[in-house]
């Protein structure tokens, strides 16, 4: 019904904070087919890493600083879960099945479509204008004015403004640039200051670390960080409108009718 | 479905079915430069030869890192090991005075070594880590004779690919490409912090491989063979690892 008198916007139109400048009622494209294939791609990627990565680390569940450690060595500390090493003093009277085969082959070959998603992601951000339009905040956003007015609304858990269904705000912006351009080059360069084959062609990526033991700690605590993004990016798509926000990032369209109706009920 | 959208999905189409094209010609490049490994077949194929392919480009040449003496770990953990078997027992009963290696295939002079013979080559020690697959990581001080000088003594022909070896439990065996079978860090290792390899990190004999991942190097080893196929062992994966469902390539 809306397609019939849909307005077509210009690809990564932006939309001013102020909802009065949204056309009323349109249907066109919310987010680029390069930016919905690369989401599910990496949406996919992140479980499959999570899942093995959980895996790997039930067969060791403690952590270490420095270059190395050991069922011998005092842990910075340890998981209170059992563990599919008999090895391992875990407190629990039994030993998990040993995953870690399987779990070792899908960590690393996500881990590759993952990098190459993103770096086809972030090469086409900038070429394409995506990254200065939708990510970077704006001027405006910036001040602390602004910003508080953002953190404010947010924890008054108020739903968004119709104009937030084409753009995104700016605590969107700057928590996607640091998951983006922070935690993704961190867990990739924590996981390779693990590799020994690697580190014996770059030794820089390890010792600036403090060691392999440190790049594992690091690589564990950064995986927990995305995990907390992951979780609070499904809640706040929740919160947003479910149907409306996956609408727009499956099929790209995004209809300011749906989401209205959408908030109306909740 | 908008004008814009169609022309993307066309291009993003077209861009597919070039990567797929580019990656027929990068596997024939790939095959002819051994960039391929053994247990490519599967599902994991694409990242495992992804990974090694890249790392061999990488790594050719690369040393391990070394450590300070100082930074040895006190004890070194001896990770739990399978039971020895009879033959192993009986060996240890004769202070190892009769333990053999024994190294054939692609050779010019098949041949098999005491343990005082491979002492008698020219030592080498390393201080470097082993790190297991599982997270742990220890420092140790090996001693041994580089693999490749073996691999001179026996005359190994031109065209070997892969080292073969084996441990003195049959189900434990693996194999590593020319690469690494002639990298200065690869040892037959016998010795550990100046004194005698202990039986729990792999005494008599254990080939360390400090560029792998702990599971590469195998403990007790009694044979090595030389090869230009891994077809013909095992189920042709390479080693033993595939088969129980981890990597060939441990470099990760």
């Amino acid at each position: 019904m809306a397609r019939l008198e849909s307005v077509r916007m210009p690809l990564g139109a932006s939309v001013t904070s102020s909802a009065g400048s949204v056309r009323a009622t349109t249907g066109t494209s919310r987010h680029s087919a390069l930016v919905r294939i690369t989401h599910w791609i990496t949406t996919l990627c992140f479980l499959a890493l999570l899942v093995s990565g959980i895996e790997i680390v039930i067969s060791h569940p403690r952590f270490y600083w420095g270059e190395t450690g050991s069922v011998l060595t005092t842990p910075l500390f340890q998981l209170p879960i059992p563990s599919s090493r008999a090895l391992v003093p875990t407190g629990y009277g039994y030993v998990l099945p040993d995953q870690n085969g399987w779990s070792r082959y899908l960590h690393f070959q996500a881990a590759w479509v993952v990098v190459l998603t993103g770096l086809l992601y972030a090469i086409s951000s900038l070429l394409t204008g995506h990254l200065q339009k939708n990510l970077l905040p704006g001027k405006a956003d910036l001040s602390w004015r602004a910003f508080s007015f953002a953190i404010a609304k947010h924890l008054r858990f108020e739903r968004p403004s119709v104009a937030e269904a084409w753009s995104y705000n700016v605590l969107q912006r700057l928590t996607y640039l640091f998951v983006i351009f922070v935690l993704f080059p961190l867990v990739i360069w924590t996981g390779l200051a693990m590799s020994p084959a690697f580190v014996s062609a770059v030794p820089v990526t390890v010792t600036s670390l403090g060691g392999q033991q440190s790049a594992r700690t690091i690589h564990f605590f950064v995986s927990l960080a995305l995990l907390f993004f992951l979780l609070l990016h499904v809640v706040m798509v929740c919160l947003a409108g479910f149907r409306s926000r996956m609408r727009a990032m499956i099929t790209g369209h995004a209809s300011l009718e749906h989401a209205r109706t959408e908030r109306e009920r909740t | 479905m908008s004008d814009l959208s169609r022309r993307r999905l066309i291009t993003t189409g077209l861009a597919a079915t070039a990567g797929v094209l580019g990656l027929g010609t990068a596997a024939r490049i790939a095959q002819t430069y051994g960039l391929i490994p053994p247990d490519h077949g599967g599902f994991y194929g694409l990242g495992e030869t992804l990974t090694y392919a890249s790392q061999r480009l990488l790594t050719r040449h690369s040393l391990a890192r070394e450590f300070r003496p100082n930074q040895v770990s006190k004890p070194p953990l001896a990770n739990e090991i399978p039971p020895l078997t009879d033959a192993f027992k009986r060996l240890q009963a004769g202070g190892f005075a009769d333990w053999r290696l024994f190294v054939d295939g692609m050779v010019a002079r098949p041949a098999s070594f005491s343990l005082a013979q491979l002492k008698s080559y020219p030592s080498r020690s390393q201080i470097t880590q082993l790190a297991c697959e599982e997270g742990w990581s220890y420092i140790a001080e090996w001693i041994g004779v580089p693999l490749s000088h073996v691999l001179e003594v026996v005359g190994a022909l031109p065209q070997a690919r892969y080292v073969v070896y084996r441990s003195i439990d049959p189900v434990w065996w693996d194999s590593i490409d020319m690469a690494d079978a002639l990298h200065p860090q690869t040892f037959l290792a016998y010795g550990m912090n100046g004194d005698e390899l202990p039986v729990g990190n792999g005494g008599p004999l254990r080939l360390r491989l400090p560029r792998q991942l702990g599971y590469k190097s195998v403990k007790f080893v009694t044979a090595l063979t030389v090869t230009d196929s891994l077809k013909g062992f095992g189920k042709g994966l390479g080693s033993a690892s595939p088969e129980a469902g981890y990597a060939w390539y441990a470099g990760i």
